[in-house]
This record gives C-alpha cells, sequence and structure tokens, in this order.
C-alpha cells in the first residue's frame, strides 16, 4: 500500500477529515466563483449550512455543461499564475472542456497515481510503459507522474506503432504495461504477429483504464499477456486517473475518499441512493486547487460500498462502470441502461455482437425486445444451441435488470446503422 | 466426411431465396438441403459442389454461413433400410443430432446425411456394420 495512512484511515477519523476540507473547499468556491456564489443562493443555501456530510446533498449538482457555458477559465477558483497546467476531454459535442492544475495539484494527482500504480503492483523496481496518449488527455501524463513518484523507470512511449512497442517492452524488460484496455487487446495480437510469446517479456501486471471493459476482456488480457490486469477510472472534470483503482482482491475500485467525496444519485429525481444501490457517480471534489468540483454529475452507471476490503483500505469501492446515464430508459418503472445489455452480450464472446433495442407499449405494459445479431462467434448449427443462447440471454437480463425480455437473434448487418454506429435504441411508446 | 454448409436465416420473406440466389449466381449447384426451423428463425443446411467458395460467397454478401461435418452413408431404399442402420447406433450409444436424406437419381440406395457428436465412433460403428460411408468428393461431385 502506497500510503497506509490515508488509504486505510478508521472511517471516523476519514469522515471528520471529509467534512473539514468540505467546508474549507465551500467557502472558498462561495466566494470566488461567481457559477458557484450564485447557484448556491438559488437554492437558499450558504456553506454556513452545511452542518455535516449528510447535509452534503443540499448543494446544488454541477454538469459538464457548466464547465462549457463557464469555458474556459470561469469555474477556476485561482488566477493563472498559479495555474500551472492545463488538460481538456474535446468531447463529441463541439466546445471542448478545460481543466487546470495548481502546482500542489499536480503533487496530490501524482500521490493519487501512486496509490493506484502501488496498487497495481508497481514498485521502484518497475519498468512501466505508458502507451497512453500524452498530452491535452489526463492519460498520460496523469500516470506519468504517478510512477515516477513510485520510483519506477518509466518509459513514455505514448501510443502507436505498436510493434516497436512490443520490441521495447521486451528490450527494456518492461514489467507494467499502462494503456486503454482495446490497446492492450491490439498489443496482445502484435505480440503473435510478431510470431513472440508473452513469457518472452517481463510484464507482471497492467493497470488498464479510460474506457469500459467487461470481465471477459480482462480475462483475455490476463490469460493472452500472462499478467495480473487492474481497472482504474477517473475524468478530467475530477483530476484525470486517480480518481479510483483496484487493488490485488479486485472487488471493486477503492475510491480516493481522503479527496472527493463519493454520492450515488438516481438521474432522473437527483435524490441520493442508499449504499449498494445503483445510479449515477457524483463527486466532490474537498482538496484540489484550481478547480474544485461540487457534486459533479459523472454521468457514470455503478455502486458504491463502504465495507472494509480485504486489502485494509477503507475507502469506498465502486464497481465497475456499467453506463452512462444519458442512455438511460425507463422500462416498466425500472432504469434500464443500453450498455448494461451491452456488457451481458459481451460475456457471451469476446467480443459484443450488434445489438437493437426496441421498447414498445402493448396495452399500458412495456415491452422490451432485444434484436442480436448472429455472429461466428455465437452461431451454431443446432437450433437446441440457438435456443439456449437466446434463454440464457433472457435470463442474464432479467437477473441484472428485472425485467423480462423477448430475445430475437437476427441476421448479420441486419441492424441498421449509422456512420459505422448501429442505433442501439427504438422507443416506440408514446409516452 | 462431408462438409455441409449451415446458413442462419431469420424466419421471414426474402431470406431463402437470397441464399438460393446468391449460389446460383456464383454457379453453385445445390446437391441437397433441410431447414430446421422455429417461429424466429431457421438454419438451412445445404450439400453443394463446391463448400468452401459457397460459404465465402455467402459471408461476402453478409450471411452467416458456416461449414459443419457431417456423414453421408448409403441405406437400401427398402422397408426397414434405415431403422436397422440407426438400431446399431442405437446400441453404441451415439446420439444422432439430427439426419435428412438425399436422393440420388441412379441408384437404388438411398443417401442419409447424418450429424453425430461423436463422429469417429458413428464412423467406426458404421464401418464395422458394412454401412458404405460416401466421401466428400464423391457426394460433392454426384
Amino acid at each position: 500500500m502506497w500510503n497506509p495512512k490515508y488509504e486505510a484511515m478508521e472511517r471516523d477519523k476519514l469522515e471528520k477529515l471529509q467534512f473539514l476540507r468540505l467546508k474549507q473547499t465551500l467557502e472558498k468556491v462561495y466566494q470566488l466563483v461567481p457559477f458557484y456564489g450564485e447557484a448556491f443562493k438559488k437554492v437558499g443555501i450558504e456553506p454556513g449550512d452545511i452542518r455535516s456530510l449528510d447535509d452534503l446533498n443540499k448543494l446544488p449538482f454541477t454538469i459538464k455543461d457548466d464547465l462549457r457555458d463557464n469555458y474556459p477559465y470561469g469555474l477556476f477558483t485561482v488566477d493563472l499564475n498559479e495555474v500551472v497546467r492545463i488538460h481538456s476531454s474535446s468531447g463529441t459535442t463541439g466546445i471542448p472542456t478545460v481543466v487546470g492544475y495548481t502546482r500542489s495539484d499536480l503533487e496530490l494527482w501524482a500521490e493519487l497515481m501512486a496509490r493506484t500504480l502501488a496498487a497495481g503492483g508497481a514498485t521502484s523496481d518497475s519498468v512501466v510503459h505508458i502507451a497512453y496518449g500524452y498530452g491535452l488527455f489526463t492519460g498520460g501524463l496523469g500516470v506519468h507522474y504517478g510512477a515516477e513518484k513510485v520510483g519506477a523507470t518509466v518509459v513514455p512511449i505514448s501510443g502507436g506503432q505498436t510493434r516497436r512497442q512490443v520490441k521495447m517492452m521486451k528490450d527494456l524488460g518492461t514489467t507494467l504495461l499502462a494503456c486503454t484496455p482495446s490497446y492492450a487487446l491490439f498489443i496482445v495480437e502484435t505480440i503473435e504477429e510478431m510470431g513472440l510469446s508473452p513469457e518472452e517479456l517481463q510484464l507482471k501486471t497492467g493497470v488498464f483504464g479510460a474506457e469500459p471493459w467487461s470481465e471477459n476482456m480482462r480475462q483475455v488480457i490476463e490469460d493472452k499477456l500472462k499478467i495480473k490486469a487492474f481497472d482504474i477510472y477517473g475524468l478530467s472534470e475530477i483530476i484525470g486517473p486517480g480518481v479510483s483503482y483496484e487493488c490485488p482482491a479486485k472487488a471493486g475500485l477503492h475510491l480516493n475518499e481522503d479527496h472527493f467525496i463519493p454520492e450515488i444519485i438516481d438521474p432522473v429525481s437527483g435524490r441520493v441512493l442508499p449504499e449498494g444501490t445503483t445510479g449515477e457517480l457524483v463527486i466532490t471534489t474537498i482538496s484540489k486547487e484550481a478547480l474544485p468540483m461540487i457534486r459533479y454529475r459523472t454521468r457514470d452507471i455503478t455502486t458504491l460500498t463502504r465495507n472494509k476490503c480485504s486489502c485494509g483500505r477503507t475507502h469506498a469501492r465502486m464497481a465497475k462502470v456499467s453506463g452512462r446515464s444519458d442512455d438511460m430508459l425507463i422500462i416498466r418503472g425500472v432504469n434500464v441502461f443500453p450498455s448494461q445489455v451491452e456488457s451481458i452480450l459481451l460475456e457471451m464472446g469476446e467480443t459484443a455482437p450488434h445489438y437493437q433495442l426496441i421498447v414498445d407499449r402493448v396495452g399500458s405494459l412495456d415491452m422490451l425486445q432485444v434484436l442480436v445479431e448472429v455472429s461466428d462467434e455465437l452461431f451454431s448449427d443446432h437450433v437446441r444451441g440457438l435456443e439456449k443462447l437466446e434463454k440464457k440471454i433472457r435470463l442474464e437480463i432479467d437477473n441484472t435488470l428485472g425485467i423480462s425480455a423477448d430475445i430475437k437473434l437476427v441476421e448479420p448487418k441486419t441492424i441498421p446503422r449509422s456512420e459505422g454506429k448501429a442505433q442501439r435504441v427504438i422507443d416506440r411508446r408514446n409516452l | 466426411m462431408v462438409k455441409q454448409i449451415s446458413v442462419f436465416l431469420e424466419n421471414k420473406s426474402g431470406r431463402l431465396v437470397r441464399v438460393a440466389q446468391a449460389l446460383g449466381e456464383a454457379n453453385i449447384n445445390i446437391r441437397g438441403l433441410s431447414i430446421a426451423d422455429t417461429s424466429d428463425f431457421g438454419i438451412l443446411r445445404l450439400i453443394v459442389d463446391q463448400p468452401d467458395k459457397a460459404v465465402a460467397e455467402l459471408k461476402n454478401r453478409g450471411v452467416m454461413a458456416t461449414v459443419t461435418e457431417v456423414i453421408a452413408m448409403e441405406v437400401p431404399d427398402q422397408p426397414g433400410g434405415l431403422a436397422k442402420v440407426l438400431a446399431y447406433l442405437e446400441a453404441a450409444g451415439i446420439n444422432i443430432e439430427y439426419l435428412y436424406s438425399f436422393v440420388e437419381k441412379q441408384s437404388r440406395d438411398a443417401i442419409i446425411m447424418m450429424r453425430v457428436e461423436k463422429i469417429q465412433e458413428a464412423l467406426a460403428v458404421l464401418e464395422e456394420n458394412n454401412i458404405p460411408i460416401l466421401s466428400g468428393e464423391r457426394i460433392y461431385s454426384l
């Protein structure tokens, strides 16, 4: 454990620390950022009204659009002469968002990434291969400073030129690989193409994040690279990678609660949900300087547990992110995310087949039909085999979502695609 | 062993004709076929003269098709002919997944295509009992 004093802090002490830091953060943003001042006044709240952590839910949410509306520096609490680094997330919708870091923010970030990498097996003896992109994206530099803080030998190779990457890993005796899980799979293929075997490399572990991935993908990466693969989570609005990370127990991702307070809310009502319930992750930063975030809606869907982990860490654990709240459907009163269906389908093979959810209302009852394109991997010459597949998908959906769906296998390429992406949802209900 | 092509078909109009046309245009001759279906989908099983080419052509057109190995055997075309063969397999504990017949114009025997899980065991049982087994080459060129 990199920093047992904080990572394994007793919960009552941790909560005292959180409250102290929360108060300081609230006073600061209330005074210094007009956006927060107005937002707090609008709901009739002053920092003094927050008397315990339980009062956090009285504060208004912050959303991605607030960052865009205040682009570029409107939400910063410090002058630019104190900001030493900018990162940006491009986003697919036009205006980018910009985030800033003071010197102490960068130190904090390195500390959190050191925890992350240490949990993933990094020590000063490690050779760490960083194939996340360097630049405005937080992935490359975020991991970089954490790996240096651990004292590892850092190879800042960034993305691309995969054959060269494999050769470098082999020649340099790389022990830890950091990249996106899909790039790890690409590296697996490249190693095979080059006629190498994973035994010729010294790789022991990998930390993978920045995109959703399934347990099945983890299995493939672990088997083919002969490593232990760890999931890491973060977003630039909060700090970048280093928000939460898996420990060797692989029982969820520890969220650095001494610096971030997580909540799970119902994405529709905004109500805070009880522990263990699936909903949208909301994070308040309590020690960042340049760009504090109050109740930032991540749009990521997960669950939280605060039970102590077998590894000794006390910080809350979040489940692997299972979807985005923007895509949520309400079917028979149940919140359904297309990505939940996707992860079920992913577990049926190595890659998820194309699928489409069709929601309709017959009488007063919502009906969900799931079309699944038959792939080479799923196809069976037996009627029974295909019926079994349909049944398996139906049962998994029922178990995970609590609703019964009609599964229909369809021929390849029959689900309409727009610009290469299949249209995931058709809602025929007139609500 | 004979290469059979298994094709996934949705149960709606136009699907079967699409497959037949694709094979016709590629100059592939269908020697025998059978369909297993449910209310939603069907599996079309085809014996053709050029199985590998047929699968490639169908895949090119976005049709889900794979090769499945089946056994082709000759069974006397008379009452009880099939029953006798099935009894041998039954006695050896070999489970038949499906079978269908394939009519040869010049012969007095019927040709039966059969899919079993334990292919090697089934072949041994048939040989022991002198049931003629036909090779892929023989079937494709009929």
